[in-house]
């Protein structure tokens, strides 16, 4: 049988038609399928945007402080590091080092020397998402700043663009500085060549339950929906004078500290 | 066509060195799919053992971009069960025994994941 070339374009455009229709269509129907598959957890806590606010002047002795960082070390199972290559989701420091901009003459004694608890301040505008080429560290719906570290390539990029030293880097194999017999089965370590944060423990709030160093704070960390009104936040937030890390950057921190 | 003879005995040779392999596992026993440690005391997986088998891969990739990107963490099975998406929570939960069940496969298929550089097997194993 002969074919003319115009008979050979109808039958071939018309195969390409059928099968890229199929295809379109199947390609819907896949995702219209793992939409319902997936849901969010029943008792989980939802927030329009996160926020903590912590009372700086409750927080007196070393072990106030000692009890959060343990908390939140050990549920996250944060390797202790005794050098420079350390690993800090929840750390401490002085007031001069915390809010570099706002300090002033002839402080109080009790400011100067108060310590302050520090940690990712999961910002509005975020320079660690920013810059991250490969979306590991990425912002959710509800404010919290988290990592996939299946995708961190390790480049840092985000601890040159955090302005608050919240990133560290694992320089070695951290499972070397941890205790594998007391680790929180419940929770991943990291592998060399990540970078690695707080993450406002979207697990735990996942589950209902309130960030380890909240629970741990026991009165002296507030955390809650910062866009609900009624929340305990806003309510702390209005009857308290507070401040945020570097506000000049523009980053909007989501950690407020009552001084 | 010119050099017949040894064009011809070029690709005879060709052909013979090409399919080599397959004469060379020609006496010996086919691939025989490993004898895996399964749960004691579960009957069935999330889904069917042959999606599992194929899928979990696929599977867990999804879960991970769901739970940690879109916060949901509950995945509904086609049979209508819910589950709770954490591969040390919930998988290892029933595969106790990585090294009879996750490990024995993926020798015997040459493939390395390095799901547990970061994520901590279950004691069971230890």
């Amino acid at each position: 049988m002969k074919r003319s070339r115009r008979q050979f374009l109808k039958v071939a455009s018309l195969s390409v038609l059928g099968l890229s229709t199929q295809l379109a269509t199947g390609g819907i129907v896949n995702a219209a399928e793992t939409g319902e598959q997936y849901q969010a957890t029943e008792n989980g806590l939802h927030a329009g945007r996160w926020a903590m606010v912590i009372d700086t002047r409750a927080f007196e002795t070393p072990e106030d402080f000692a009890a959060c960082i343990n908390a939140c070390h050990k549920a996250h199972n944060v390797p202790h590091i005794p050098n420079k290559q350390e690993v800090k989701w929840l750390w401490t420091d002085k007031y001069e080092h915390v809010f570099p901009e706002q300090e002033n003459n002839h402080m109080s004694e009790a400011l100067e020397k108060r310590d302050f608890l520090l940690l990712c301040n999961h910002c509005e505008n975020p320079p660690c998402v920013r810059v991250c080429p490969t979306k590991a560290t990425y912002k959710r719906a509800d404010g919290i700043v988290a990592m996939d570290y299946h995708r961190c390539i390790g480049c840092r990029f985000c601890m040159a663009g955090c302005p608050y030293g919240a990133r560290s880097f694992n320089f070695g194999n951290p499972r070397d500085y941890i205790d594998m017999a007391e680790i929180n089965p419940e929770f991943p370590t990291r592998m060399r060549g990540v970078v690695e944060k707080c993450n406002f423990c979207v697990e735990r709030l996942a589950k209902g339950l309130m960030p380890a160093c909240v629970e741990a704070a026991e009165g002296k960390i507030f955390f809650g929906d910062l866009t609900d009104p009624e929340s305990e936040v806003r309510k702390v937030l209005a009857e308290n004078f507070t401040i945020r890390r570097k506000p000049a950057v523009g980053t909007q921190p989501g950690v407020y500290y009552i001084i | 066509m010119y050099n017949t003879k040894y064009v011809l005995l070029g690709l005879i040779v060709f052909l013979g060195l090409f399919t080599s392999p397959f004469w060379a596992n020609l006496g010996s026993a086919s691939y025989e799919r490993p004898k895996l440690a399964l749960p004691a005391d579960q009957k069935e997986c999330i889904e069917s053992a042959e999606y599992m088998r194929a899928e979990h891969m696929q599977l867990l990739n999804v879960w991970r971009d769901e739970a940690l990107r879109e916060g949901k963490r509950s995945y509904v099975a086609s049979n209508g069960k819910v589950w709770t998406i954490s591969l040390q929570n919930t998988c290892m939960k029933c595969h106790t025994n990585k090294a009879e069940f996750c490990d024995k496969c993926h020798n015997s298929n040459s493939v390395n994941p390095y799901c547990w550089d970061c994520h901590v097997e279950p004691k069971g194993n230890q």
